[in-house]
């Protein structure tokens, strides 16, 4: 647990699938997790993505593909010989073991001496600020100490990847955040190849360094979180990351229409027939003055919610599609706003109009 | 305003009143939910107990005595059969474990369909007659039995073996009579762990055999020694099988009971036999309590 980086391996996934009976849990998945990064598989329950890391640590066997760590092909090897450390969604910390005996476990197992044991259980108690912390029983933690004891473990026997299989679910929110931050600069501290699996879209936004969106055992998008956001591969992608609704696009000769508004746009078109137009609550805006450049849609208000800091709002279009804006909440801001039936116009910049391939990719 | 306040005082009032009858009401109905077993419970096995130590004090000539504490003291025969009667015990408890444990690790580790499919035929024994099941061991075991029989066809042994009326038989058939007790706790405790434990033992470096003796074993003890707990105490009582497989070479307590009032007709020295049984087995408990819950050996479990 040194200061200094350790060498960390990228890992290689090429065709791996996995079927059960006629359903595929991994079809065909290739990916490259480069050394260091914080990549996350990101994608609803089913979609693949804990299969997917119970392949990497082992404990599922493919029906093919080829896994490698650095240039080591790993996918026959058994888990205990794969050297990786995994943090576990229920943490799966020995319960008949004080908190130093799980975090010595896989240094006692390497043979480590009882002195070096110690110090290392220490500093890797230290490391997730449970310092001091050794004696306790298992029983006696809360699900945050818990949690960071399962980290110690994980990490204490200096491994060049790191697992983790939705760690922060069992969290409240509170602690959740303060977590996700702890991990994220925890990884850039020790700088292990870390694969992270949730299905929580913010979590992954917040963390990683690259997302690997996945369903029905494929990755459908695999990018960092700003291209996830602003420029989704599907609608798959578009709809399971942020909210947001679409419009069917039609083209007219050189112009691309949507909900009968001619669009004005300055970002790349998709080369396919089947076009939609993506559109982000927070990036849709209640018409005030002069629209200038903006397209402009004619809408009449069926909604509005109050939410705190921010406000949403319900809009339905002439062709019946329900459009949501969302807009920061100042003293005073909810009353200026049109009330229910009341006709609006919600402008979008061109900048924001982001065009994506139909259908589920 | 202050009218009202009142109002809403004398209210509330009232209100606390009802709800502490309401509390009362529900307690006491619980209590007359479980007033039948408290019933029997008292007339089955107080008065019986108070009883039986009440004669044990009782003397041949019918004024109060301890010769029937003495002569278990005096008589060398008596020590005899108790230590027999531990032997017995902690002999087909050993072997309830040796047989059982595996099983019921085999066991946990299947699906749960076929798990419970073998649970059925753990528990099939149990659905049977203890004498019918007792009774086909002595005709199994004895000099002409199928065992014997087949032992000397297959070649294994060339003189039928003395496997009934002795040692031999009394374990065997006790070890079978009781292994469900000992299965169903230790099952119901392994499949208590969770699975995560050993992959967690597992993706930390831990071999198969490594995880389990450090891992899983440990685990599954509680489980272990609650089965364990209960085919022993069951083991000092029990009668009909060693009665009938020990052929009377094999003299237990509960042997030494029956004879005391079926021979001697002497109901003190058998209420005597009776309580120090009792008191025994309490302290085998006690024991036993202060290494692990007793809760466990109802609800199994890791935890």
């Amino acid at each position: 647990m040194s200061d200094v980086k350790q060498d960390a391996l990228p890992i290689t996934v090429r065709g791996v699938t996995k079927t059960y009976g006629k359903v595929f849990a991994l079809d065909d998945v290739s990916l490259d997790v480069r050394s260091g990064e914080f990549l996350t598989l990101l994608g609803p329950s089913g979609s693949g993505k804990t299969t997917l890391l119970m392949v990497l640590a082992g404990f599922t066997r493919p029906d093919r593909g080829s896994l490698k760590f650095g240039e080591t092909e790993m996918i026959r090897k058994p888990p205990h010989l794969r050297d990786l450390g995994m943090v576990f969604q229920n943490y799966a910390l020995f319960p008949h073991m004080t908190v130093a005996g799980n975090v010595g476990y896989p240094l006692k197992l390497r043979g480590v001496s009882k002195t070096e044991m110690a110090s290392r259980v220490e500093r890797a108690l230290e490391t997730v600020q449970l310092g001091g912390y050794g004696d306790r029983g298992i029983e006696q933690l809360s699900g945050g100490q818990k949690q960071r004891v399962a980290l110690a473990r994980s990490i204490v026997f200096e491994p060049r990847i790191l697992l983790m299989d939705e760690p922060l679910s069992a969290l409240d929110k509170k602690l959740r955040d303060r977590m996700q931050i702890e991990l994220r600069h925890l990884h850039e501290k020790l700088g292990m190849t870390t694969v992270y699996v949730t299905h929580d879209q913010r979590e992954a936004l917040t963390m990683s360094d690259r997302i690997a969106v996945v369903n029905h055992g494929r990755i459908m998008q695999l990018a960092t979180p700003q291209e996830l956001y602003e420029q989704p591969a599907n609608k798959f992608v578009a709809d399971f990351i942020g909210d947001s609704t679409f419009l069917e696009v039609t083209r007219q000769g050189d112009t691309y229409v949507a909900a009968g508004v001619p669009l004005r746009t300055n970002r790349k078109i998709p080369d396919t027939r089947d076009l939609l137009l993506m559109l982000r609550p927070e990036r849709v805006s209640l018409l005030e003055g002069d629209p200038g450049e903006a397209n402009v849609f004619d809408a009449t208000v069926s909604e509005l919610v109050y939410q705190g800091e921010s406000f949403l709002l319900y809009a339905r279009l002439q062709d019946g599609t329900e459009l949501s804006v969302r807009g920061a909440m100042r003293a005073g801001t909810f009353q200026t706003l049109p009330s229910l039936g009341d006709p609006v116009k919600l402008t979008l910049d061109p900048a924001d109009t982001v065009l994506i391939e139909g259908g589920e990719g | 305003m202050a009218v009202t306040s009142i109002d809403t005082g004398m209210a509330e009032r009232s209100n606390a009143r009802g709800l502490r009858s309401d509390e009362r009401l529900e307690r006491w109905r619980l209590f007359g939910l479980s007033s039948p077993a408290l019933l029997i419970v008292l007339v089955i096995l107080l008065i019986p107990t108070g009883w039986l130590f009440f004669v044990s004090f009782i003397g041949a000539d019918g004024s109060y005595s301890l010769e029937n504490y003495e002569r278990m003291i005096t008589r060398r025969s008596y020590a005899r059969i108790f230590q027999t009667t531990f032997q017995v015990s902690l002999l087909t408890t050993g072997l309830c474990i040796l047989i059982g444990y595996p099983l019921a690790y085999f066991m946990s580790q299947l699906p749960t369909r076929w798990a419970n499919l073998c649970l059925i035929t753990v528990l099939l024994p149990f659905w049977t007659s203890l004498l019918v099941r007792t009774y086909a061991w002595l005709v199994l075991l004895q000099r002409q039995g199928l065992v014997n029989e087949w032992g000397m066809t297959l070649g294994l042994w060339q003189e039928p073996l003395r496997l009934v009326h002795n040692m031999n038989g009394t374990l065997i058939g006790m070890v079978h009579i009781m292994l469900p007790f000992l299965i169903l706790p230790v099952y119901g405790g392994m499949r208590a762990i969770d699975r995560d434990y050993l992959k967690a033992a597992a993706n930390l470096g831990a071999s198969p055999a490594r995880a389990f003796w450090t891992v899983f074993f440990p685990l599954s003890t509680p489980g272990l020694f609650a089965g364990a707990l209960m085919v022993f105490i069951l083991c000092l009582g029990f009668f009909v099988t060693p009665a009938i497989l020990g052929g009377g070479r094999v003299i237990l307590v509960s042997m030494q009971i029956v004879s005391n009032i079926e021979l001697f007709v002497n109901w003190g020295a058998a209420s005597a036999l009776g309580v120090v049984l009792l008191v025994l087995t309490m302290m085998v408990l006690w024991i036993a309590s202060r290494f692990v819950r007793l809760e466990q050996m109802t609800g199994g479990g890791a935890r």
